[in-house]
């Protein structure tokens, strides 16, 4: 069997990953992408503890579904709002879009 | 209606006429003057039946008509209004009625009524080319008003209703002194007047106040016809050792009259107030306001002499005011000697004549005082009235002949008994009144009685002031008839002066009626050849006002021959040094008396003493004293040092507390919180990677510090 720090190992990698594309990247829609990887890898990390530590209680497994869910929707309002930016500013570079500011 | 309610309304008319001429008629002069005069008669006729009705009550003194209301409720008791009707009353309520009815009348010639308005006369001044008065209307408003104050003074039952009667005319006085406005002198003199009457009301206030708290009444009849009151009066000691209560009460009112009637020493008002119109001169200051000084004193007679009986000793009181009186009528007739001006001398002589009826009063002759009063109102207006008829004859010979001559100077004057026949023979009348010109004048028998009342109770030095007065009375007398209407004219304006119109001499002639036949009610019974003709009713009379009634005065022949001797020798002296005065010559006494002359003519310099002793003090204490020391010195000095004191103490505090610390905590609160914005604003780019990456670094901070320390 596979060791728990493989997965771990492998989650935290998938976790930098998505860090760096969420920094680094300059286009919103791959912001976005960047933050999906990074939810991913808690998933792992989440299920891969219940299987190793506690498989008898389900709580891992639910709260890794609750994840995909919020992923779900966070990536669906995310896509709406950044195609109403890009309506009105014709970009969808992050570092274009600092309205929010003093 | 009963006769109370009658005596309730008869002041009441001209009250009325007042405001009705004040408030809407006075635009309208033939109405002001007929509202005026209408109210004037209805009250004159209201008093004619109440006088009527008093001289055919049997015993009127002990039944008189009263009646009375609860006015000022004060505490258990209370103040009372009323009127009283008594012998006393109502005879002066007749002189006062007729009186002011005449003096209404002859005010309406007097003023030009039914002449054009000359349109250079101005408000305020005498019209100076025979134009109506400016001021016609408000001149009738005026005395109705002041009519209104005597009569209620005259039927009050009370002192407090008689005081306001009282202050109500000397209102009309002030008003009436200064109706030409527009002459400074006669502003001054209305000032003056008003002023030097007010010292002695203000101790009158003080008698009544002091009567009030002792008696608890102010009602005549409650005080003067109750023998234990007057007994408590004259057996308490006041405040002043020699005076017993009553006598200073008695003093107190009395110094009121010696204001209101012109008695030395505050008699320098009254000549000063000729600056009025001649019918005011008339009424106010001849007829009825000084009057009622001496009405006061005959109505408080009782009262004055507590502790005195016929024959007796006189009190302290009774000599001081027979001194005053007896002084004053000589000292005021050795002026009227010097006076030119035609009403200077009248009023003089006023003061004299009023100082005759307090010199009576004095020495306790009730009877010859209330006579002497009444036959005098009718004379003295009777003169006075004569009087503006001849400066209005004299203005308008002025005016004819474009030659400025004084119209009331008597030395410009001379012959006018050819152009004026009636005021000649009317003023000739009320001088020979006045001089006591025997058995056919008023004044004669009034005079004559004050003189007999004196000698006969031994009051010897009062019988030589007076007899000594009435002698100056009669020579000044003449001297003004001499010089006014005898002889020939000395300036063409006397030439051409002319009888006035005729409302301005039936007065005259009615008042000169009087000035005859007022006598012929009082001669004594027991005259020789017509005494007993008619009866002294008079003395029946009046005597009945008082509680015991007086007695009469056995004959003696001593005074009645000294006061026929001085009058007529006076009369003669006064006719024999002026009958041929030269035109423009000086007065032929002027240089046998030489500096005693001037000393006269110039009123014993008391205008200029009273100048030098209070009227400069008083401006020195209100410039220098009050406003410059006392105001400017130290309440303005206080008032500046609190002042420059709070401004050093604020900007210490505002310098040292208020800015750096108060401020200085607040300014660092505000631009604390501001430099700290400044600072901080620049991480917040709004680019959300940048916020992404703080983040980043902070969570990483956090966690290196958990994963290090491991707590």
């Amino acid at each position: 069997m596979i060791p728990l720090s493989w997965y771990v190992l492998f989650s935290a990698a998938l976790f930098c990953i998505g860090l760096y594309g969420a920094l680094a990247r300059r286009n919103a829609l791959a912001i976005l992408m960047a933050i999906e990887l990074m939810l991913n890898a808690v998933n792992i990390n989440l299920v891969a503890f219940w299987r190793y530590i506690t498989p008898d209680i389900i709580v891992g497994q639910a709260f890794a579904l609750v994840v995909f869910a919020v992923a779900a929707s966070e990536a669906a309002v995310g896509l709406a709002l950044i195609i109403s930016i890009y309506r009105r500013r014709h970009t969808v570079a992050a570092e274009e879009i600092d309205m929010l500011k003093w | 209606m009963s006769i109370e309610t009658l005596i309730w309304l008869t002041p009441l008319p001209p009250v009325l006429a007042f405001f009705i001429i004040v408030l809407w008629a006075h635009r309208n002069n033939r109405l002001s003057h007929g509202i005026a005069i209408g109210a004037m008669l209805l009250s004159w006729a209201s008093a004619m039946f109440v006088f009527w009705r008093a001289v055919n009550t049997h015993d009127l003194g002990h039944h008189p008509f009263t009646s009375s209301i609860n006015w000022l409720p004060t505490g258990e008791t209370a103040l009372k209004l009323g009127v009283l009707i008594d012998p006393l009353s109502a005879l002066t309520l007749f002189f006062v009625a007729w009186t002011c009815l005449m003096i209404f009348i002859y005010s309406v010639g007097y003023h030009n009524f039914g002449k054009k308005r000359d349109s250079e006369d101005r408000k305020g001044l005498p019209p100076h080319a025979g134009g109506i008065e400016p001021m016609y209307a408000r001149f009738f408003a005026f005395i109705s008003l002041f009519a209104f104050g005597m009569l209620t003074l005259v039927v009050s039952d009370n002192l407090l209703l008689l005081f306001i009667g009282w202050e109500i005319m000397g209102l009309c006085s002030y008003l009436l002194i200064g109706f030409w406005y527009g002459k400074p002198s006669a502003r001054d003199a209305m000032i003056k007047a008003f002023i030097t009457t007010r010292i002695g009301d203000v101790f009158m206030l003080l008698g009544l106040a002091y009567l009030y708290s002792f008696t608890g009444t102010l009602s005549y009849r409650e005080i003067l016809y109750n023998e234990q009151t007057l007994e408590l009066l004259a057996s308490t000691k006041s405040l002043i050792p020699v005076f017993s209560t009553g006598g200073l009460i008695g003093l107190m009112l009395f110094i009121g009259t010696v204001g209101k009637s012109a008695q030395f020493p505050l008699h320098v008002w009254l000549p000063d107030a000729m600056e009025g119109p001649t019918p005011v001169s008339a009424m106010i200051h001849a007829a009825t306001m000084v009057s009622a000084g001496v009405y006061l004193v005959v109505r408080f007679f009782p009262l004055i002499t507590v502790g005195w009986h016929e024959g007796g000793h006189l009190t302290p009181t009774m000599l001081t005011i027979a001194a005053i009186g007896a002084f004053t009528a000589l000292f005021a007739a050795t002026i009227a000697v010097a006076q030119n001006d035609i009403k200077r001398v009248l009023a003089y002589s006023t003061i004299s004549q009023l100082g005759y009826m307090v010199a009576a009063v004095g020495i306790g002759a009730f009877v010859a005082a209330a006579f002497h009063l009444i036959t005098h109102a009718f004379f003295k207006a009777l003169l006075f009235l004569g009087s503006g008829s001849v400066i209005h004859g004299m203005e308008h010979g002025v005016h004819d002949t474009h030659e400025y001559v004084d119209p009331q100077d008597m030395l410009n004057m001379g012959g006018l008994r050819k152009k004026m026949p009636v005021t000649f023979a009317t003023f000739l009348i009320g001088g020979l009144a006045l001089s006591g010109f025997p058995l056919v004048t008023a004044g004669f028998w009034s005079k004559d009685e004050i003189l007999a009342d004196a000698f006969a109770h031994h009051h010897y030095i009062v019988f030589g002031t007076l007899a000594l007065a009435a002698l100056l009375t009669a020579f000044y007398t003449m001297r003004q008839i001499t010089l006014t209407f005898l002889g020939e004219p000395r300036t063409k304006a006397a030439e051409h002066a002319h009888e006035s119109v005729r409302s301005m001499t039936l007065p005259l002639v009615i008042l000169s009626v009087f000035a005859i036949a007022a006598g012929w009610m009082g001669i004594p019974e027991e005259f020789p050849l017509i005494g007993g003709l008619i009866p002294n009713w008079f003395h029946e009379f009046i005597g009945g006002t008082l509680l015991e009634h007086p007695k009469t005065i056995a004959f003696n022949a001593i005074p009645l021959l000294t006061s026929v001797g001085v009058a007529l020798g006076g009369l003669l002296v006064g006719w024999a040094v002026y009958r041929s005065l030269k035109s423009g010559a000086a007065d032929p006494l002027r240089k046998p008396l030489g500096p005693v002359y001037a000393l006269l003519e110039n009123k014993y310099y008391f205008d200029e003493l009273y100048q030098v002793a209070f009227v400069k003090p008083a401006y020195w204490f209100a410039e220098t004293f009050t406003y410059r020391w006392i105001d400017r010195g130290v309440i303005d000095g206080f008032l500046h040092l609190v002042g420059r004191t709070s401004l050093r103490l604020g900007a210490f505090l505002r310098s040292y507390i208020d800015v750096p610390i108060v401020n200085g905590a607040g300014d660092l609160v505000g631009e604390g919180t501001k430099r700290i914005g400044r600072a901080l604003r620049v991480i917040q780019t709004g680019r959300v990677q940048e916020y992404l990456i703080i983040g980043v670094v902070f969570v990483g901070i956090v966690l290196s510090y958990f994963l290090v320390f491991k707590p």
